[in-house]
């Protein structure tokens, strides 16, 4: 496919998460009472405080839920057969969309509960971000 | 708790077109307005509150106003998707009932389908840099994805059908053949079909995104439409029998960590609105629900609590929905699979709720005397809106 849409920047909140997949990194953030921030923040959703912590995720996970899509008008997207968009409950507590690759048949061969493990999409261009997406376990 | 009648529906119209080149999103809003007001027996002067969701050319509050031509005393921009309407009666009500205006009106206008707007299906996520779109955009959801994720979880967690949410789609394209408006929309739009549908026509139509067929989503449409709210004692003196807005309820619900994708801002809008009514659910004998997607009134009706959380499959089989069967009646227009939907419906949920109301509906329920108008706005599976109102008949 062509390249997936990358992360635009300038984006305070969601630059150093981005930082971490290049550097094969998924982070994410807590506040000093623990809570999990996610997605990235300048602050807890908790309790507003601004003083967060970044943590590395195993990048295990669980699919919450997930549909797969047979109609993109969106150039990138347009020419791909069926694929994946999922939410995965991390098993440190955040969930993200993502999508699962590695699978024959999208719409048979994934299911809510399955494990799944992240891995970093190497994307064409120079400087680009890879995309965190995952595969099952 | 006795119902408080503070605020009134006088006047109501919806844009007959739902294919309309050559007419602007601003000349449907004002014809609109032009239309309620007459409906109303009121003038264009007469109009001192404007409510809008900063949608139309050149318009959004700022400019609307002076489109019109008029010079409201109170003006309203909430903009919350398809729920901004459900949001402006709310606010209607509170306004109207604090003196801060006598007649006002809300108005949408909108030429999605003459200018191939693709909203379900052309992706998301090309709106600049933002904290959300950094995280969302490499995937390449679109807008029904994101619903038919909220209808993988149910039916995972619940055992719900595509069977079961087929009905959906039977019932409102039943309602929506009686209503000479959506026939000429399906017509003008080249539906494959416009007739009655089965069951089994949802399941043979093609999947859009899993586990959603196409017969389960909403159509592209033009169109718009007008309300009027008056004050009690503007509605003395009106055309036609006013429509009480008895109870509104405002929420926002969004992906949290943890948080059950089941479950919508209805479930929080809901009991605010019926609780300021004074009514309950099993009392409502219409309910006019966004229907975008046939997931989106099968969570709404759990939500709005027409039947507990993961049975809706169940209350759906035991055979309600459409306006010649027994207890609660859905979307009689014709709804948003096979009536109109512009891209914001949640305006339509008010004027057939009237229309209802005063037995003027195409399926029109015998005696209906109290109607809910529920709009949803976002995603369904993210970040969206739910505003609930409940209507009164006089």
């Amino acid at each position: 496919m062509a390249n997936r849409p990358q992360p635009s920047f300038p984006e305070p909140d969601t630059q150093h998460f981005w930082d971490g997949c290049k550097a094969g990194e998924l982070r994410y953030q807590t506040d000093p009472d623990s809570n999990v921030v996610f997605y990235p923040r300048g602050h807890s959703t908790v309790t507003g405080d601004r003083e967060l912590s970044w943590n590395v995720s195993s990048g295990l996970g669980t699919v919450y839920t997930y549909s797969v899509v047979r109609q993109n008008r969106m150039p990138g997207f347009q020419e791909l057969g069926a694929y994946a968009v999922a939410y995965i409950d991390l098993d440190e507590g955040f969930r993200m969309m993502s999508t699962i690759v590695g699978v024959d048949d999208p719409t048979q061969d994934i299911h809510i509960g399955q494990r799944v493990r992240v891995e970093f999409e190497e994307q064409s261009g120079e400087d680009s971000y890879p995309i965190p997406v995952f595969r099952p376990v | 708790m006795a119902q408080e009648r503070l605020a009134a529906i006088a006047g109501i119209h919806e844009y007959p077109l739902r294919v309309a080149p050559g007419v602007s999103s601003m000349q449907i809003k004002a014809e609109s307005m032009k239309r309620a007001l007459d409906d109303a027996g009121l003038d264009w002067g007469d109009v001192d509150g404007l409510y809008d969701a900063l949608d139309g050319e050149g318009g959004g509050g700022l400019g609307l106003a002076a489109y019109l031509g008029i010079k409201p005393r109170l003006l309203d921009t909430t903009q919350v998707g398809g729920s901004s309407y459900e949001f402006h009666a709310s606010h209607a009500l509170r306004d109207i009932a604090a003196g801060r205006c006598n007649v006002a009106v809300t108005t949408y206008g909108s030429t999605a389908a003459s200018m191939r707007v693709p909203i379900g299906t052309g992706g998301m996520g090309r709106g600049g840099a933002s904290w959300q779109q950094n995280m969302e955009a490499p995937y390449g959801g679109t807008l029904i994805s994101n619903y038919a994720m909220v209808a993988h979880r149910h039916m995972h967690e619940y055992g719900t059908t595509t069977e079961q949410l087929a009905q959906i789609s039977v019932a409102t394209r039943k309602h929506a053949m009686r209503n000479p408006e959506a026939v000429k929309a399906m017509t003008d739009l080249q539906f494959v079909k416009v007739d009655e549908i089965t069951v089994e026509d949802v399941l043979e139509s093609r999947v859009i995104a899993d586990p959603l067929h196409l017969l389960e989503c909403c159509m592209i449409s033009d169109g718009g439409g007008a309300a009027v709210f008056v004050s009690p004692e503007i509605a003395r003196d009106i055309k036609k029998k006013p429509v009480w807005i008895i109870g509104a309820g405002e929420a926002t619900k969004y992906r949290e960590n943890g948080g059950d994708i089941t479950t919508s801002a209805g479930a929080q809008s809901a009991p605010a609105a019926f609780g300021q009514a004074g009514v309950t659910p099993d009392e409502i004998d219409i309910a006019m629900i966004y229907d975008s997607f046939s997931i989106t009134v099968a969570v709404m009706l759990e939500d709005l609590g027409f039947c507990a959380k993961g049975e809706v499959g169940q209350f759906i089989e035991d055979g309600h929905l459409a306006f010649d069967q027994p207890g609660l009646t859905l979307n009689t227009d014709g709804g948003g699979l096979s009536s109109n939907h512009p891209g914001m419906r949640g305006l339509f949920l008010l004027l057939e709720s009237v229309r209802q109301l005063r037995g003027e509906s195409t399926s029109q329920v015998d005696g209906a005397s109290l109607a809910v108008a529920h709009g949803n706005g976002g995603l369904l599976g993210g970040t969206h809106t739910g505003g609930t109102v409940i209507l009164a008949a006089d």
